[in-house]
C-alpha cells in the first residue's frame, strides 16, 4: 500500500476519532458549564479550551467563542467541524482505497455539518449527530473495508487519539473547579452503565476514574485503547524479535500501557493529571514514531540524475 | 403527451438545428419513442423530485470536477441521449477507423516519417507542432501502443450528419461520468430502462485494465498498474479516483514515484514496488522536469528515460499531441487513406487552414460568421465565436491569428443537434455533443457503447464545457438484432433451471436438530 495512502487513512482513523471524543467532552462539560455564573463561565471556558490542547486568543472568552473554537470552526482540525472536514479530504485523498460507503458517509458529514443552529440547544443536537455519524463511519470502516494493512491503520489512528481523548476527559475533573461529577465523567466516555454494572456497590469519583483508566475490558479505557494501539502495530509488523523492539512506536505505546497495567493504583490517582499528561505525550510520540516508519515521504522532489 | 413538452416545438423552431429526440411536426423518433413515452406518464413534479433526488445522489457520492478550487457537482439532465444501434454501428466503426489511423500516423510521426516522404503531409506541419516532442523520438513504447485511450469529439449537424469535431489521444476525460450517470438514471427513470435493451456501460474499467496490462512491458509476468494523477486539485481528480477504484490499482502522485536505474518505483508501506504501467493523466509538459518543465513537482524525473529502455509503458504515451493539433485535424482524412486505404467513415467539420494565403483571406472577411480556436487547446480555451464576439475580441483575434496562422484554424458556426433538457420547469431544446471512448490494446480497438453527451445548459448556447455552464446527459445505444444475438436467445431452447441436488457435505448431519429435541 502506497505510504501516502497509509497516512491518510491513519488520519481518518484520528479525525474521526477526535470529533468523537470532542463532541462527548463538550456535551457533558456544556451542560455543567450552563449552570455556573457568567465570571465563572468565562473562567471554566477557558479551562476547557485547554484541555483541549489550545487556549483562548482574547481575554473575552466565553461560551460562544468556546462553542465555535470547539464544535463549529472549520479551520481548526481540533474543532470537530475542522476534525470531520480533515477526515474527509484525508478520505477523498485515498478515495480508491477507502470504500465507497465509507466515503459517502463522511462527504454526507461534511455536507451536513452547516445544517445545524449553533446555539447551546442545538450545539446538543448537534453533539448528538456527531456521535450518530462517526459510529455510522467505525460501523462502515469494520464492515465495508478488508481488515488489511491499511484498515489496520485506521485503526491504528482511531486508538492513539481514543486513548488521548479520554485522557483528557480524565484532566477534565481536576480542572474545573467547581468539580465535574464522576458521574458526567463517566457519560462522557459512555461508560456510566457499564461502570454501574461492573462495580455495583463501589461507586465513586476514585473509581470512575480508575475505570476509565484501567479497566481491561471497557473499550473507551485508556489501558484497552493503548493495547488497541499496540494490536495493531503488531499486526502491521509482525517480525519478532528475541530482545527489545526495533519499532519506536510499539515501545513508546507498551511502555505507556504498561506503566499504567502495573503501577498501584491509589498512587496513579493521587498524580492523575500527571498521568494524563504522560499518556498524551506518549500518543504525540507514538503518532510521529509511526510517521518516520511508514509514512517518510522524500521532502522534496529529488533529482536523480542517473546513468545506466 | 404531457403538457412538459407544451411549448417544446415552438423554442425547437427557433433554431434550425436537428433535434434528437423529435421529427416535424413534433412526432417522436422511433428510437424515442420509448422515452417519450415514460417522460409523458410523469407530471413536472415528478420529474422534478427525480431530478432533485438525482443531484443529491451526485453531491453525497463525490461526483464532481474542480473548478477554480471548488468542488463542484456536474449536473445530468434527466432526458437521455439515444443512438439507434444502425446510428451507432457507423459510428463504432468510424471511431474505431480514426483511432487505427491515428496510431499509424503517431507510430510514423515519431519512427521514419514516411508519411512526409510520400507527400501526405508537409514536415513543418510535424515539426511545428507544439506537441511534437523531439524528446520521445525514435523509440517505440514497450508495449507498442500509442494510442490506448481516445475520446472522439462528435457533433451532428443540422442535416442530421455525424461529423468529428476534434480528437482527443492526450488525456480524454469524461468517461467517469458516463460510468456515474448511467447509475444515476438507473434509479432516476427505471421506466424507460424496462422496455428498451440498453447497452450497458461498466465493463470500461475491465476493457481498460486489462488493455494496459497487455501492452506492459513484454518481461513482466504480472504487471503493476498505477493511476499517475496530478493530485487532488485537478479537475479531473474525480476520475482518477473512480478509475483507479474501479480496476483496484493505486492511484499514484508524481511524489509516490521514483526513478532508480531506468526503473519506476512506488513509495509503499512496505518499502518500494516496481511499477511496470503507467495510466498517465498528466500533461506531457508536466511529467517529467528531466526532459520538459524542470519546475513541474508534479511528474517524477527519469520517467521518460525508462520508458526509453523499455522498462515501463506510459499510456497513452509521451508526445501524442501532435496527433490531435487541430491542424493536423485537417488532414486526418488524408491519413486515414494513407495509411488504412479506407475513405473516411465519419466526415470532418470544413476547416479553413489559415496558413494557406486564399483560405486565410476569406476567413478574415468572414470573421464575424466563423468559429476561429488555437490548434493546441483543449476544454473551449482561447475559441471565438464570432457571431457572438464583440468587435474588439474579434480585432485582437485578427492579430492574433495574422501574427500566427499556424496556430489557428476556422470553421463555419456548426448548429450542433438539440435534446430536450430539463431547465426552468419545463422542457427547452438544449444543443449537445458526444465523446465516444475507444480502447486500444494493439490487437483490437474497442469502443464504448455510447460515450459522453455534454449539453450546454443555456438556450442557445453552443458551449457544452463543464466548466463553462455545460451539463451531460446519460447517452444510451440501443440494442439491435445486427449488433449483439440477444433477440435471438428466446428463441433457443429455454435453459432448465438447475436443480441443486442436496449433497451433505458438512459434518454435521443434517437430522441432528431433531436428534437433539428427541432426547
Amino acid at each position: 500500500m502506497l505510504s501516502r495512502i497509509a497516512e491518510s487513512l491513519f488520519w481518518i482513523g484520528r479525525y474521526v476519532e477526535r470529533a468523537d471524543g470532542t463532541a462527548r467532552i463538550l456535551d457533558v462539560n456544556l451542560e455543567r458549564l450552563n449552570q455556573l455564573p457568567a465570571s465563572e463561565q468565562h473562567q471554566v471556558a477557558g479551562q476547557l479550551l485547554g484541555i483541549m490542547g489550545s487556549r483562548p486568543e482574547t481575554a473575552d472568552f466565553g461560551l460562544s467563542e468556546l462553542l465555535n473554537r470547539l464544535a463549529y470552526d472549520r479551520t481548526s482540525p481540533s474543532s470537530i467541524a475542522g476534525a470531520l472536514g480533515a477526515a474527509r479530504e484525508n478520505a477523498r485523498r485515498a478515495r480508491e482505497t477507502v470504500s465507497s460507503a465509507l466515503w459517502e458517509c463522511l462527504n454526507t458529514t461534511w455536507y451536513g455539518l452547516s445544517q445545524h443552529r449553533k446555539d447551546v440547544v442545538g450545539t446538543y443536537r448537534f453533539c448528538h449527530w456527531v456521535l450518530e455519524r462517526t459510529a455510522m463511519v467505525n460501523g462502515l470502516a469494520d464492515t465495508t473495508m478488508s481488515h488489511d494493512e491499511g484498515w489496520q491503520f485506521m485503526i491504528l489512528g482511531r486508538s492513539l487519539e481514543r486513548a488521548d481523548m479520554t485522557a483528557r476527559m480524565l484532566q477534565a475533573p481536576d480542572l474545573l473547579s467547581s468539580g465535574l461529577s464522576w458521574v458526567n465523567m463517566l457519560r462522557c466516555a459512555g461508560a456510566y452503565e457499564s461502570f454501574l454494572r461492573t462495580r455495583r456497590a463501589a461507586s465513586g469519583e476514585e473509581h470512575a476514574a480508575e475505570f476509565l483508566l484501567l479497566d481491561r475490558l471497557f473499550p473507551r479505557s485508556v489501558v484497552y485503547a493503548l493495547g488497541d494501539a499496540e494490536r495493531a502495530l503488531e499486526q502491521l509488523d509482525p517480525s519478532y524479535q528475541r530482545v527489545g523492539f526495533i519499532d519506536d512506536a510499539r515501545r513508546i505505546v507498551g511502555q505507556a500501557r504498561t506503566f499504567l497495567e502495573f503501577h498501584q493504583t491509589a498512587n496513579l490517582m493521587a498524580e492523575l493529571p500527571e498521568h494524563m499528561d504522560r499518556v498524551q505525550k506518549a500518543c504525540a510520540q507514538a503518532s510521529d514514531a509511526i510517521t518516520r516508519k511508514y509514512f517518510a515521504q522524500t521532502v522534496d522532489l529529488a533529482w536523480v540524475g542517473e546513468v545506466s | 403527451m404531457s403538457d412538459l413538452f407544451q411549448d417544446y416545438a415552438a423554442a425547437a423552431g427557433r433554431s434550425a438545428a436537428y433535434d434528437e429526440m423529435f421529427g416535424p411536426g413534433q412526432i417522436p423518433r422511433p428510437e424515442y419513442s420509448h422515452v417519450a413515452a415514460a417522460l409523458g406518464a410523469q407530471t413536472l413534479a415528478d420529474v422534478t423530485a427525480r431530478a432533485d433526488s438525482m443531484a443529491r445522489t451526485f453531491l453525497d457520492r463525490g461526483v464532481t470536477f474542480d473548478f477554480a478550487g471548488e468542488e463542484r457537482p456536474f449536473p445530468l439532465d434527466i432526458v437521455p441521449r439515444v443512438i439507434s444501434a444502425a446510428d451507432w454501428t457507423v459510428l463504432e466503426h468510424g471511431v474505431a477507423q480514426r483511432v487505427h489511423a491515428l496510431e499509424a500516423f503517431l507510430q510514423d510521426v515519431y519512427g521514419k516519417m514516411q508519411v512526409v516522404s510520400d507527400g501526405v503531409i508537409p514536415r513543418r506541419l510535424v515539426t511545428s507542432s507544439a506537441h511534437f516532442h523531439r524528446e520521445v523520438s525514435g523509440f517505440d513504447p514497450a508495449g507498442g501502443v500509442r494510442v490506448l485511450i481516445s475520446g472522439i469529439d462528435l457533433v451532428r449537424d443540422d442535416a442530421g450528419t455525424f461529423r468529428v469535431l476534434e480528437d482527443n489521444v492526450r488525456v480524454p476525460s469524461g468517461v467517469s461520468y458516463v460510468l456515474e450517470n448511467r447509475r444515476a438514471m438507473a434509479k432516476g427513470l427505471p421506466e424507460a430502462f424496462a422496455q428498451l435493451s440498453v447497452r450497458p456501460v461498466e465493463e470500461y474499467p475491465r476493457r481498460l485494465l486489462s488493455a494496459l496490462r497487455k501492452t506492459a512491458p513484454p518481461s513482466v509476468e504480472d504487471p503493476t498498474v498505477v493511476v499517475l494523477t496530478p493530485g487532488v486539485f485537478n479537475s479531473a481528480y474525480f476520475e482518477h479516483t473512480l478509475l483507479a477504484g474501479l480496476m483496484g490499482v493505486e492511484l499514484v502522485e508524481g511524489r509516490d514515484l521514483i526513478c532508480r536505474g531506468n526503473r519506476v518505483y512506488m513509495r509503499t508501506t512496505a518499502g518500494e514496488q516496481r511499477v511496470d504501467v503507467i495510466y498517465k493523466r498528466i500533461d506531457d509538459d508536466f511529467l517529467d522536469p528531466l526532459q520538459f518543465r524542470s519546475d513541474s513537482v508534479l511528474g517524477c524525473p527519469g520517467i521518460v528515460n525508462a520508458a526509453r529502455a523499455g522498462n515501463v509503458t506510459i499510456a497513452n504515451a509521451v508526445g501524442n499531441g501532435v496527433a490531435d493539433d487541430k491542424l493536423v485535424y485537417t488532414y486526418v482524412p488524408d491519413l486515414i487513406r494513407y495509411y488504412l486505404g479506407e475513405e473516411p467513415v465519419i466526415p470532418n467539420v470544413d476547416t479553413f487552414r489559415l496558413e494557406e494565403p486564399a483560405a486565410r483571406e476569406e476567413v478574415m472577411d468572414r470573421l464575424d460568421e466563423l468559429v476561429v480556436k488555437p490548434v493546441d487547446g483543449s476544454g473551449g480555451k482561447g475559441l471565438v465565436i464570432g457571431p457572438s464576439a464583440s468587435k474588439e475580441e474579434l480585432e485582437g483575434l485578427r492579430a492574433k491569428v495574422l501574427a500566427d496562422p499556424r496556430g489557428w484554424i476556422a470553421q463555419p458556426v456548426l448548429q450542433l443537434s438539440t435534446v430536450p433538457t430539463m431547465a426552468g420547469g419545463r422542457f427547452g431544446p438544449r444543443h449537445v455533443d458526444l465523446r465516444p471512448f475507444a480502447i486500444n490494446d494493439g490487437d483490437d480497438i474497442w469502443v464504448l457503447p455510447g460515450g459522453l453527451t455534454r449539453v450546454a445548459l443555456k438556450e442557445g448556447s453552443l458551449i457544452v464545457n463543464s466548466s463553462q455552464g455545460g451539463g451531460s446527459k446519460d447517452t444510451w445505444v440501443l440494442a439491435g438484432s445486427d449488433v449483439t444475438a440477444a433477440p435471438d436467445a428466446p428463441a433457443a431452447p429455454a435453459a432448465v433451471p438447475a436443480v441443486h441436488e442436496r449433497t451433505s457435505v458438512w459434518p454435521v448431519e443434517s437430522g441432528w436438530q431433531e436428534g437433539a429435541q428427541e432426547q
